[in-house]
């Protein structure tokens, strides 16, 4: 059997990727994620499985730590909490132009600006939609449980080496801070020197006789050549979208109505489905897992279905926007949501539901 | 007749021997009970009173747990991004060069995330003074290492102490600066005792004085408590400052008259 | 079966940890369960609280905002979490510092002398446990066995030694709890 545990998010996130065969972990403090790197630096897994973690100066030198870890073709980590995220997108543009995979932790926290502690859905735009400069896409993993959190690890890198990308864990406070039973996978080794060479065959650990060197750069002077290099991430991009879409459904099988939410709302809006539903009104959940991709066949599915869809977030309204692309305003598409750090209640979301889409 | 004065008596204005500055507001600080920050927000008001600055004063205040300074400071405040202070310092100094310019910051957010913010200030030399608050620790995110953390220190980031191997060793930020030319006056100062509090407050309004001549970049470092996140009473704080904190940062001046003190 | 809680008091009264072990003997009795603190350092010598839940079902909203089961140690959380009880819910309280007393009649209402106790007995340090005791004399939702393997599993080892203090503590709650009558 499995490792039994109550741990709070930030906890899982941290035990999973030592177990994943994480090689670094490199970050700087913010609430609500500080115990990832407390958890890893307790933990000391450079004693066991030889994994690195730093504490960096700024969330600046972070993501340069990660670029050039990853440069290595070392599995290697990054987590902050939005203001921190905001001062890695330089580096998380630079990594998604060099094409390095790698995981990064966001626990959003109300923005803008220094914002609040607690948490919020604000930063879709952002990791969904760039956030950094130029053309390019993160895999958006969007967990709605500690065990996710612990399983989305793994996920990230794997995910993050097959397409050699970068990986964003968007999680939030709610799933960073609270405690839930989680079963932890078995160890997993790091990668060795052998592995490195054969699966990452493109990165940087010493240059032998018998291959060209490696540059691993996201410059590219000839404009001819940057288009098609840019034309090359969309591909990857395009198969992303083919391959990698995943979401969970929510007594859909015979809803007239529905609502899309991920991560802490998704667990918010399960409650308020189940609360409309003893009220007699057929109301199904859709919760997106991957928001790049998004699960946007499955909405459109759907939306042949149902009379109206609530798209539930604490953010003024993001994800909503995606709903209504997917949809293509076939059926009625509506926000709700609580922000500024303040987490909407199942009744309100009922409540939202009942005037905004059965009522208007 | 009794030598016992009472309330009433004590409360005449002929007694009064001590009143909070006007430039402090009446809100009731956030600081843990204990904390040297109080303190150290009285002394910089003070001082600008002294100067009937109050109108001539714009203060930056950092990320930590000094984010609420402004509102504590009865004067025109910004508050910045985590360790960008000087550099918003230096635009309201070089945009109104008439007024006195100061940023308050604590270790993380002066030696750590801000680093090139505050050498660049420094070497720029500009006409604006930075107070700077060394707790040893990262005491709003609840403890975690700092990059003045002293050897061995234990921290939430570090809590088997902090191993200069791998952590590397504390951060003499204030010897570094004060090596730059364009830096002019560097002192360390405490405020956990009343003589260290007269002393730093001469020292603060020394730095403004300087100021307003022009005479470059002025750094008052105060070595501080941080009761919570050392995870100790206010007074065991106070004793292991005195006990750790001082002979690693020995107080006094660095540098006078842009001349490094031997 | 769903129950949820919460626990709330000052910072330093082990409101986190209570719930903590709680939902640990949970886990141990096989049960489902979530806990939700408020976090950051705004609680600094202020109020903390932390919301559980138990149940024998995937459990949907780990943020809730009417409980099944309110137990507080303060009274700005007596302020703050007496109208969150669910109608016939069970509110219980340490009377110690409260000046303001619950005044709902729609509600169960217990106080439990669990601070008074404590010093008598010169047990402040599992203080929460007898808390606890209290709140599983009137629930008993997790059998003493899971509750010992809970503790086993939330105290560092080298805490274990205090394991039969604290199941005596639980004892202790369990004999102080009493029914008040809102007039
Ligand atoms: C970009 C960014 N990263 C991290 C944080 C989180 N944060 C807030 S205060 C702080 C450290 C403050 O420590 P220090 O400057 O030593 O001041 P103290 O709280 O000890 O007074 C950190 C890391 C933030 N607000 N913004
Ligand atoms: S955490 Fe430390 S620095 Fe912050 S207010 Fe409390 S004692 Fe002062």
């Amino acid at each position: 059997m499995k490792e039994l545990r109550l741990m709070k998010g930030n906890e899982a996130v941290a035990e999973a990727a030592i177990r994943a065969g994480c090689d670094g972990y490199f970050g700087y403090p913010i609430t609500p994620q500080s115990e990832i790197m407390e958890y890893l630096m307790a933990q000391q897994p450079e004693k066991t499985t030889g994994m690195v973690v730093l504490q960096a100066e700024s969330e600046v030198a972070a993501i340069n730590m990660v670029y050039g870890g990853a440069s290595c073709g070392k599995r290697v980590m990054t987590s902050s909490s939005s203001p921190g995220i905001s001062l890695k997108q330089e580096g998380i543009s630079y990594i998604a132009g060099a094409e390095l995979p790698c995981v990064i932790v966001n626990v959003v926290r109300g923005g803008p600006g220094l914002g609040t502690i607690q948490p919020s859905q604000s930063d879709y735009f952002q990791s969904v939609k760039g956030g950094g400069h130029g053309d390019y896409r993160l895999i958006v993993l969007a967990p709605a449980s500690v065990q996710e959190m612990a399983d989305f690890a793994g996920l990230g890198f794997d995910l993050a080496f097959k397409y050699r990308n970068p990986v964003l864990i968007l999680s939030d406070g709610v799933i960073g801070q609270m405690m839930e039973k989680v079963e932890l996978d078995e160890f997993k080794p790091r990668f060795t020197k052998e592995e490195i060479a054969k699966n990452t065959p493109w990165a940087t650990f010493g240059k032998t006789d018998d291959r060209e060197r490696n540059i691993i750069t996201s410059l590219d002077l000839d404009s001819a050549k940057q288009e098609k290099h840019v034309t090359h991430l969309s591909e990857k991009y395009k198969l992303m979208e083919e391959n990698e879409v995943r979401f969970e459904e929510f007594q859909t099988e015979d809803a007239e109505y529905l609502i899309v939410a991920y991560g802490s709302s998704a667990r918010i809006s399960q409650k308020a489905v189940d609360i409309a539903r003893a009220k007699g009104i057929k109301v199904g959940l859709l919760r997106p897992i991957t928001l790049f991709p998004f699960p946007k066949k499955p909405l459109a599915e759907l939306a042949k279905q149902v009379k109206g869809i609530l798209s539930v977030e604490m953010s003024l309204g993001q994800m909503v926007e995606d709903v209504k692309l997917a949809v293509e305003c076939k059926v009625k598409v509506e926000h709700f949501g609580r922000y500024g750090g303040i987490i909407p209640t199942p009744d309100e979301v009922v409540a939202a539901l009942e005037q905004k889409i059965i009522g208007g | 007749m009794s030598d016992i004065i009472t309330k009433e008596q004590i409360r005449q204005p002929e007694n009064l021997v001590y009143s909070k500055t006007k430039l402090l507001t009446d809100k009731a600080l956030s600081y843990c009970p204990g904390c040297g920050h109080g303190t150290a927000h009285r002394i910089v008001m003070e001082v600008i009173e002294e100067l009937s600055a109050q109108s001539e004063t714009i203060g930056i205040a950092p990320v930590g747990c000094s984010v609420l300074a402004y509102e504590f400071m009865n004067i025109d405040m910004q508050q910045a991004a985590h360790g960008r202070a000087p550099a918003l310092a230096t635009a309201v100094k070089r945009l109104m060069p008439e007024k006195y310019v100061f940023t308050y910051q604590g270790d993380g957010d002066l030696a750590a995330i801000g680093t090139a913010e505050t050498i660049h200030a420094c070497n720029r030399g500009e006409n604006i003074t930075i107070i700077f608050i060394n707790n040893g620790i990262y005491g709003m995110t609840g403890g975690q290492m700092a990059p003045t953390t002293l050897p061995n220190m234990k921290a939430s980031t570090c809590p088997y102490g902090r191993d200069v191997a791998t952590m590397g060793n504390p951060l003499k930020i204030t010897e570094l600066i004060a090596q730059l030319p364009g830096v002019h006056y560097v002192t360390r100062q405490a405020v956990h005792t009343p003589g260290n509090v007269r002393k730093t407050k001469k020292a603060v309004r020394k730095a403004f004085d300087l100021q307003k001549e022009n005479k470059g970049l002025t750094f008052v470092e105060i070595v501080s408590n941080c009761n919570s996140g050392w995870k100790m009473t206010p007074v065991q704080s106070n004793k292991w400052m005195e006990e750790n904190m001082f002979p690693f940062y020995p107080l006094g001046d660095i540098k006078v008259d842009g001349q490094l003190i031997k | 079966m769903t129950e949820e809680i919460i626990i709330a008091g000052f910072g330093g009264q082990g409101v986190l940890s209570m719930g903590k072990i709680l939902a640990y003997s949970g886990i141990m009795q096989n049960q489902e369960v979530s806990w939700m603190p408020s976090y950051g350092p705004e609680m600094r010598g202020g109020t903390a609280n932390v919301a559980v839940v138990i149940s024998d079902e995937r459990i949907s909203s780990p943020v809730i905002n009417s409980y099944d089961t309110a137990i507080i140690l303060n009274q700005q959380s007596l302020d703050k979490f007496e109208s969150t009880v669910k109608p016939g819910g069970l509110l219980i309280y340490d009377p110690n510092g409260i000046t303001h007393h619950p005044t709902r009649k729609d509600i169960n209402i217990y106080t439990i002398e669990a601070s008074e106790e404590a010093g008598k007995l010169g047990l402040m340090k599992t203080f929460n446990m007898i808390v606890l005791g209290g709140f599983l004399k009137l629930k008993p939702l997790i059998q003493p066995e899971f509750i010992h393997k809970g503790l086993e599993k939330s105290l560092p080892a080298r805490h274990h030694k205090l394991i039969p203090e604290n199941e005596k503590a639980i004892e202790i709650g369990k004999g102080l709890i009493k029914a008040v009558q809102v007039l």
